[in-house]
This record gives structure tokens, sequence and C-alpha cells, in this order.
């Protein structure tokens, strides 16, 4: 090993296990954020076939722009996080550390454009409730769900950037080793966090936009 | 792994190991622990607190249904109490029990591992079930909630005016400590088993407490995702359930039994698991047709996701819909079947001893087979709809949840006493308390069967003159049961102090963690064991000689 600080834990009987078992668990726990992500998407699909029409209102109302620009993002955080993961079996420390600290960067981009997003959201009345402008009724459906999908996204989001830098940091500070399967789980996460965005991204932004 | 031919104890307890016990005294070495066994009876503690609790307001509301007016409560207050019972006993105690108090303790000793696969995040899980269980008592005090435990929309989500949201925050948050013991006993099982430990030599136990982990991460994050929604409707007004907005109220009904049906069996698996080790234990024998239990657990876990719609028949379902669901609920019967007829073939011919964890699984047989039975009735959606939310109902989950579910808890808990504590309790008392136990619970929801056909609807405390007789003898029941449910914590506790050592292997049972001293030392095992043959090695005819030391 080329640092100090060790790899194996309690209770693995070896390294190679450990990295088996933490990757499995996270994939498990993956597998429960799928079916959380799960009940939002039943209900998306049940009220845009009773409500085809105002969903593809709705989704005209929503901003492409922004939301295109995010997807972009966060594919490419995804390529620098799987960059973090190579160099981190490679054992480069350095490159581990920038590639984590630059794939946070790119997390926090797309928070602060989605900021920039809602802000133009609640100026264009989007909000479910009094103040709600779009007709006919039934859009309010889209946008309750759209407010909260894309919520709990960026709350997952922000959780993964925290997650992303406390591990850059501990790298830093020798505290971990280079090639701990943190590493790897930590990764899984984002990626996932990435995947859902693309879904979200077809379910919001894209229904009727080929129609005129 | 080896057989255990001799029941004596070791003449003395290796010194190189101190039982986890013995490990650290102060209340911050429990707090801090990652021990897998310390965090186990760190939820037992916080469970029976909460069984009390919800086992209170219910006898209070039994005391109001001993009138046919209703002197006692107004309509709210009444509400209010079945809607505590509900929630606490689901979510605080059923759901917990098992898998996380003797899940924990017992999984990595039956596999011959050191821990759990991540011991902080197991202590992790049970400080988020505290910060859940807070967020409900504050529901409690600060002034209830009257939706039931299902917290059925729009009535949840526009009109109730108690404290939804506090009460869902503790559910949601719940889940979590939920889907955290989920996944680390996935892991686990799939990660840690001792060599030769292969997947057709764990114990039943390991494979029920598995599959229910199975059942938690699937089933949970459904119902919490229904919760969040929940909450963003009465706070900030989305309309998700909303009719007059367009919402569906009846699409909260299927997301919601999603996950609640699946959740049942996260009740029963675990109690399925007990009864097989307890039964094979005590008639001495393998369990039979040990294969087809393990398929039996994994279809019921499996068919179970698909069943949620019987919950449905009289909520405008389409009737293809309910055709549908009646058909795949009477296939879960099938499984559920298998394993009582197996466990009764255990039991033909074996010699039988009647401990009282034997006698606890005994109740549990009688009882979820009433149970179950009473399952297909509800099933059936002519009948269903004749007994949709009456007494019939009541009585039939509670065979299930408490005949079954508690039952198996106890029993659980009197066979593993000794592992768990390094003590044996007065077993004439434990076995006074099992006969208790089953007596009280019949008394108590027999008559509701009756009272449920003849029309008394659930969630009602004044009723037709009629019914009193009957809510008079089951709330006499009650208050047997109740006591049958308190001796324990007498005689347990006495043997705390005075009981007599227990040896390692008090029952002659065969298994991993009867291997270990009792209390098991700190990390499980000095070595890890080897194991080099199938589960439940009885030997009936070489036994004649065997006499548990469970008595005194
Ligand atoms: C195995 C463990 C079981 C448990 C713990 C259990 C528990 C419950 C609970 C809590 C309810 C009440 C729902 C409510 O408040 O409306 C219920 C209702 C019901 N159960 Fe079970 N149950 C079990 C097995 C079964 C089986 C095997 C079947 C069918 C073969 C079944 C069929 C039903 C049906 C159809 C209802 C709905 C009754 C109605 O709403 O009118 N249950 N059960
Ligand atoms: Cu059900």
């Amino acid at each position: 090993m080329i640092d100090g600080a060790t790899v194996l834990r309690f209770p693995w009987p070896s390294v190679e296990r450990q990295r088996l078992g933490v990757a499995f668990g996270m994939w498990t726990f993956l597998a429960s954020e799928i079916l959380f992500f799960g009940g939002l998407f039943l209900s998306y699909a049940v009220y845009r076939s009773l409500y085809p029409q105002a969903f593809a209102v709705a989704s005209h109302a929503t901003s492409m722009f922004y939301g295109t620009i995010n997807t972009a993002l966060l594919l490419t955080s995804s390529f620098v996080m799987t960059l973090a993961l190579h160099a981190s079996k490679k054992r480069a420390r350095a490159l581990v550390v920038s590639c984590l600290l630059l794939t946070a960067a790119f997390g926090l981009a797309f928070l602060a454009v989605k900021g920039l997003e809602y802000a133009e959201d609640i100026d264009k009345g989007l909000i479910p409730g009094p103040g709600f402008t779009l007709e006919p009724d039934t859009t309010r459906l889209f946008f309750a769900l759209y407010w909260v999908m894309t919520g709990i996204h960026a709350i997952h989001l922000a959780i993964g950037v925290a997650l992303v830098v406390y591990l850059g940091a501990a790298l830093l500070s020798e505290r971990m080793a280079t090639e701990s399967p943190a590493v790897e789980a930590t990764s899984l996460y984002w990626h996932f966090v990435d995947s859902i965005w693309l879904v979200l991204y077809a379910l919001i932004y894209l229904p009727g936009r080929h129609a005129p | 792994m080896s057989q255990i031919a001799a029941v004596e104890p070791p003449p003395e307890e290796s010194p190189t190991c101190t039982s986890y016990l013995d490990a650290g005294h102060t209340l911050v070495s429990w707090l801090t622990t990652t021990d897998h066994k310390r965090i186990g009876i760190l939820y037992a503690i916080a469970i029976t607190l909460f069984f009390f609790i919800a086992g209170f307001a219910i006898g209070l509301a039994r005391l109001e249904l001993m009138s046919p007016r209703g002197m006692l409560l107004t309509d709210e207050g009444y509400n209010r109490l079945f809607t505590l019972h509900g929630i606490v006993m689901v979510w605080f105690f059923l759901v917990p029990s098992i898998p996380a108090t003797f899940g924990n303790f017992l999984i990595p000793l039956m596999i011959g591992a050191r821990d759990v696969a991540f011991p902080r995040l197991n202590l992790l899980s049970w400080y988020i079930y505290l910060i859940g269980a807070g967020f409900t008592c504050y529901a409690i005090v600060a002034g209830g909630v009257d939706t039931g435990w299902t917290f059925y929309t729009p009535f949840s989500s526009l009109y109730a005016n108690g404290n939804v949201v506090a009460a869902a925050a503790g559910v949601f948050v719940a889940g979590f400590s939920s889907i955290a013991t989920g996944v680390n006993l996935i892991t686990t099982t799939h990660m840690l088993r001792a060599p030769g430990m292969g997947w057709f030599r764990l114990p039943l136990f390991v494979w029920a407490i598995y599959a229910t982990s199975l059942v938690m991460v699937l089933a949970t994050p459904v119902l919490a995702m229904t919760l969040l929604l929940i909450v963003a409707e009465r706070l900030f007004h989305l309309p998700v359930f909303n009719p007059h907005e367009g919402g569906d109220p009846i699409l909260f009904q299927h997301l919601f039994w999603f996950y609640s049906h699946p959740a049942v069996y996260i009740m029963v698996l675990p109690a399925m698991g007990v009864i097989s080790e307890v039964f094979s234990c005590f008639a001495r024998r393998r369990v039979f047709g040990y294969v087809m239990m393990i398929y039996a657990l994994l279809g019921i876990a499996i068919i179970g996701f698909f069943v949620w719609g019987h919950h449905m028949f009289v909520a405008g379902q389409s009737q293809y819909a309910s055709l549908v669901f009646s058909f795949l609920s009477f296939m879960v019967a099938v499984p559920s079947a298998i394993k009582v007829f197996n466990w009764t073939a255990t039991l033909y011919r074996g010699s039988i001893s009647f401990e009282a964890p034997m006698i606890y699984a005994m109740g549990f047989l009688g009882l979820f087979t009433i149970g179950g039975l009473t399952g297909l009735f509800v099933a059936s959606i002519p009948i269903d709809v004749h007994v949709t939310d009456t007494y019939f109902v009541v009585a039939h989950f509670h065979f299930i949840m408490v005949g079954g579910t508690v039952s198996a808890f106890f029993a659980a808990l009197h066979f593993w006493w000794p592992k768990i504590t390094g003590k044996l309790y007065s077993e004439a008392w434990a076995r006074f308390a099992a006969i208790i136990m089953f007596l009280g619970f019949n008394t108590t929801f027999l008559p509701q069967f009756i009272m449920g056909y003849g029309g008394m609807p659930r969630r009602y405390h004044v009723y037709p003159q009629e019914f009193q007789v009957y809510h008079v003898i089951s709330s006499m029941g009650a208050l047997v049961l109740f006591a049958a449910y308190t001796l324990p914590l007498v005689y347990l506790g006495w043997s705390l102090f005075y009981g007599k050592r227990a040896g390692p292997n008090p029952w002659g049972a065969t298994g991993l963690e009867w291997q270990t001293p009792s209390p098991p030392p700190e990390h499980n095992f000095d070595e890890i064991p080897r194991v080099d043959a199938p589960p439940y090695n009885y030997h009936p005819e070489k036994e004649e000689a065997f006499e548990p030391q469970g008595r005194s």
C-alpha cells in the first residue's frame, strides 16, 4: 500500500471481499432508490395518460434551454467521476482529488442553473396554488410533479456534492487510502443521480415538443 | 457445522474473550456501539416502549367500547386513539420487531460472521428510527392524528385537522431506518457467510430475514414517496391527490398498498423463520422440506408485491383489476399453506418437548392458520364487499399480525434469551404466560369475527345494543392479554439478576449461534468457523438422553 491509511475495515475478511461488498450494498440501496422515484414516475404516467394535452401545454412552459444545459453539465460530471474512479484504481491520489473536485464543481453548476430556472418558473407563475397562470387547470398536476421530482433530484444531487467533497477532503488529508472502496460507492451514487436526471429531462422538457 | 451432541456447558469460559455485555458498562458505550448484538438490544428496548404506548392507547379505546353509547371519549378522541394505536404498532413495533432485534443479533452469529457488513450504518439506522419516533411522539403530544394508520386521501391531505405532517414525517423517517437495515442484512447474508455456509445450508431464520430485507428495500421507498406527496399537498397545496384539481385519490391507495401489503410480509416472514427454528429444535427433527420452505418464503415475498389491490375492492377500481388481485391473493395462500403443512410434518413423529418457546410457537401455528384462512375470505370479492371495514377485517389482521407475529416474537424472545443474556428464566412462569396469552388472544379477537360478520363497522365507538356482549367479551380478553404481555417483563427481568447461568446451548439446538458462549463474545468468533453439514442436524434416535436445561 502506498499510503498510511488502511483500506480494510472490520468485519471484512479481505480487501477484495470488502470491495465487492461495498459495491453490492450500494447497488442494493440504488434498487431501493429506483423504487423511490418509481412512485413519482407512476404518478406521472397516470396523469399524463389522463391529461395528455394539458401535459403537452405544461411541458411547453418549461425552459428547454436550462434543461439542456443542465443535462450537458451532468453528463460531463459523470465522465469526470469515471476518471476519478480509474485514477483511484491506479492510486494516483492527486488526480483523484482533482477529478472529484471538478465533479463537485459541475454538480454545483447544475444546482446554480436549476436555481435560475426555478426563479424564472416562479416569475412565470408556475407554482400550483393561487397565483398559477397556466390553462387548463390540470396543468397544475404536471407542475406539482415537476416541483416534487426536480426538488427531490436536487436534494439527491446536493447530497452527492457533499459526499464527493467529503471524499476529496479525506483523500487530500490522507485520512483515506486512494484505492478505498468508498470511491466506487460514491461514483455509483453519482451516476445514479445523473441517470435519474436523464429520465426527468425526457419527462419534463420533451413531451409534445414535436407539435407546433 | 459440526453436530452439537454434548449439551454440557464448557467448564470454564475461555478467558481470552470478554462477552459483548462486559465490553463496556457505561451508557455512552451502549449509545456509540457498533456491535450488532448491542444494537439489537437497543432496538428491543425502543420497540418494547412503543409496544406498551400503543397498547395503552387501545386499552382506553376498548374500555370505551364496553358501552354502546360511548361515554368516555369524544368522537375525535376515539379517532385519535385508534390512529395512534395503528401507527405506532405497525411502524414502530411490528415492522422493526423481529428483523431489527433478533435479525440484528442473530444473523451474523448464524452465518459465522464477526458483525454485519456495515456496522456504523447499523447504529445510524437505530438513530434514524429514534428520530422518526420523535416526530411521531410530537404528533401525539401535540394532539394526535385522526386519519387512521392508512392516511387515506383526500381526508388526510385536505380535511384532517390533526398533525398529519408530523406523523407522516415520522413514518417517512422510520422508513429509511428499515431500508438501511435491509441493505445491511442483505449485504451481510451475501458477502459474509463463513466458509462452507452455502445458500442451502443457511438456517431458515436467515432465509426469512433475507426475504424480509428484500421486501423492505423494495417496498418502503414507495411508501416514503407517497407520504412525501401527502405532505407536499398539505403544506404547499400541490394537487396530486386532490380530486377538485384533477388529482386522483385512488392513486394514493394504489401507492400506499403497494407498500403496505408487502409490509404485512415484513411482519410475518421473520415470524415464519423463528417458528422453523423453534419447531425443529423442540421436535428434535430436521425441518421437513427444507428447500421447499425456502422457495415458499421467496414465493410469498414475491407474490406479495402483486396483491395490493385486494384492499381496494370497494374503492372504485375496475372489476377486472379486482378479479386479478383476488386471484393473485389466493395464490399467496399456496406458499403459506406449504409452510404450515411442512411445520406440521416436522412435528409429526418428532420427540416434542413443550418448553416455553415451543408453546408460543404452537400458539403461532394455530392463530396464523386462522388468520390466513380468513385472509381467503377477504380475498374473495363477494365476501369482502360484505365485510369490508367491519370488525371481521380487524379480527383477520390481528390474527395474522398479533397472533402470528407477536406470538413468534415471544417465541424468539424465550428461545434466544439464554443466548442473549446468558441467563435462564423461570420455565414455569414462562409456560403460564404463553398459555394465558393464547387464551387472552382468542377471547379478544374471536368475538370480533362474529360481530364483524354481523355488521359491526370498524372505527366506530357508538354502536347498536346487540353488539355489546361481544364488545364486553373482547375487552375482558384484552385485559387478560395485557396481563400476559406484562408477565414476561417481570420474570425475564427477574432472570437477569437471579437466573441460573445458561450454558452455551441450553436447548441442545444446532446452529452456529449455539456454539459460541452465552452471552457471545464481543466479536462473535475468535476464529471464523467452517461449516461442513446441512442445518438442523438433529438425530432424535440418538437423543434419548436429551434433557433441556431450560427447566427450573
Ligand atoms: C400473512 C400475513 C398477513 C397480514 C400481516 C395481513 C394483514 C392485514 C391488514 C393489516 C389488513 C387491514 C387493512 C385495512 O386496514 O383495511 C388486512 C386486510 C386484508 N387482508 Fe390481510 N394479512 C395477511 C395475510 C393475508 C392473506 C394471505 C390474504 C389473502 C389470501 C389477505 C387478504 C386480505 C384482504 C383481502 C384484506 C382487505 C380487507 C378489506 O379491506 O376489506 N391477507 N390484512
Ligand atoms: Cu394486503
